[in-house]
């Protein structure tokens, strides 16, 4: 077993050898490169919560314009159909005022019209009567030779159409 | 692998040699010679060096290389957050450069380099005058933080809580005497650990060298049954090499929390 046969000759460079280079491990390695390694670790530790604290309060900003911009449509609309509203009831009321305005108009046409054709009716009845009493006064003279007055003759004309 | 006389001598790896005639190299009369185990030592820091130096790239999206560091460098960081709390924080290089130099040493130890003429891979963690003064510096360690934190009360930790006052001095006694073995175990365990594997790996090597001298017969059943049974003894040498890597941080991390936060 060398180690233990070898002892007393390689000891003393056994011990000096191991510290030697375990103390440049300890110093170079341990001390002056690991704190570096972790120190990046913890940075990029720092670095990805910040980043998402950072993704937390841009969402929560997000959701609160959400919320405004909801509030603000809302209310839009809600003034849109309040202005619809409002137009449709003027329509309906100028609709209304101008039917009304031509309904009277017709109304006044129409009875005018009436009237019109009512007096055009006596006329022509009138017309009738005159035709009638002169037709009636003619044919009396001719069949019964007797001259009817024409007075006489509308009388009978007229007595005898009211009967009908 | 002194094959004298067609037998593997599977003891033959451990030998220390010094290179490049630093056999005389001495300091205050100690011999110092730069050998084998001294090159290995150097190659594991070395690389370990290139390693650690290949993730300090800094970078906020990491690549492949920098995870690998930093799952390294996290993973020895929960550990000691885990055992010691947050005064752990502070042991970070310490436990890091342990367990990375003990892992890097057992690893490279296993590369079958011996396949070059001449070339063989030394592993320094089977010798326990290597493991042995880091596991004295760990033990250092624990006495240095100990006392400075608690003075006299770290003796405090040989007494455990409830213990009745009739059984003071016989606790005390047995818990100092643990404490006290807690350097051998450590330096112990991973020289044990690493020495049996690479001895058992040898021997089934010679095992398979012997079986093909031994002609046709059961001589190549044998070489093909031991060379299976080698390349899964290789397989668990490298979970024991991460095992024991892992295990000498963890007691070391385990320690510094009893100096740290007594009970």
């Amino acid at each position: 077993m060398p180690q233990i046969a070898q002892l007393s000759a390689t000891y003393a460079s056994q011990i000096f050898w191991i510290l030697l280079v375990f103390g440049f491990v300890f110093f170079v390695i341990g001390r002056g490169m690991v704190p570096k390694v972790m120190q990046t670790v913890e940075a990029r530790d720092k670095q990805i919560a910040a980043d998402l604290a950072a993704a937390e309060k841009a969402r929560g900003a997000a959701d609160a314009e959400e919320e405004a911009w909801r509030k603000r449509e809302n209310e839009n609309r809600a003034q849109a159909q309040a202005i619809i509203a409002e137009a449709k009831a003027a329509a309906a009321k100028s609709t209304e005022g101008r039917l009304a305005e031509v309904g009277a108009k017709l109304d006044a046409r129409i009875a005018e019209a009436d009237a019109r054709i009512a007096s055009a009716r006596d006329a022509a009845m009138d017309e009738i009567e005159d035709v009638a009493a002169q037709a009636a006064g003619d044919i009396v003279s001719r069949i019964a030779g007797i001259s009817v007055d024409d007075a006489a003759a509308r009388a009978a004309v007229k007595k005898s159409m009211v009967i009908g | 692998m002194a094959a004298e006389s067609g037998k593997v001598d599977p003891m033959h790896q451990f030998t220390i040699e010094p290179l490049f005639g630093s056999g005389g190299w001495e300091i205050a009369g100690y011999n110092i010679a730069f050998t084998n185990s001294s090159l290995w030592m150097m190659i594991s820091a070395a690389v370990l060096f290139v390693f650690v130096a290949g993730g300090l790239k800094r970078e906020l999206v990491p690549g492949r290389w920098q995870m690998a560091v930093e799952s390294f460098t996290g993973f020895v960081d929960s550990m000691l957050a885990a055992n010691i709390g947050p005064a752990g924080k502070k042991y970070v290089p310490y436990v890091f450069s342990l367990f990375m130099f003990i892992l890097f040493a057992n690893v490279l130890g296993l590369l079958p380099l011996a396949v070059v003429p001449g070339l063989h891979a030394f592993t320094f963690t089977s010798h326990f005058s290597a493991t042995g003064v880091l596991a004295i510096l760990s033990f250092s360690i624990v006495l240095v933080v100990g006392f400075w934190k608690h003075g006299f009360h770290f003796f405090s930790l040989f007494v455990p809580h409830g213990t009745p006052v009739l059984m003071i001095p016989l606790i005390f006694v047995i818990e100092l005497v643990s404490f006290l073995v807690r350097p051998f175990s450590l330096g112990l365990r991973l020289f044990v650990a690493m020495m049996a594997g690479h001895v058992l790996l040898e021997v089934l090597s010679g095992f398979v060298i012997n079986g093909l001298n031994a002609g046709i017969g059961i001589g190549p059943v044998v070489s093909v049954l031991s060379f299976i049974l080698m390349i899964a003894i290789v397989a668990l040498e490298f979970l024991v090499a991460g095992i024991q890597a892992y295990v000498f941080a963890l007691l070391t991390s385990l320690y510094i929390n009893d100096a740290e936060n007594l009970h």
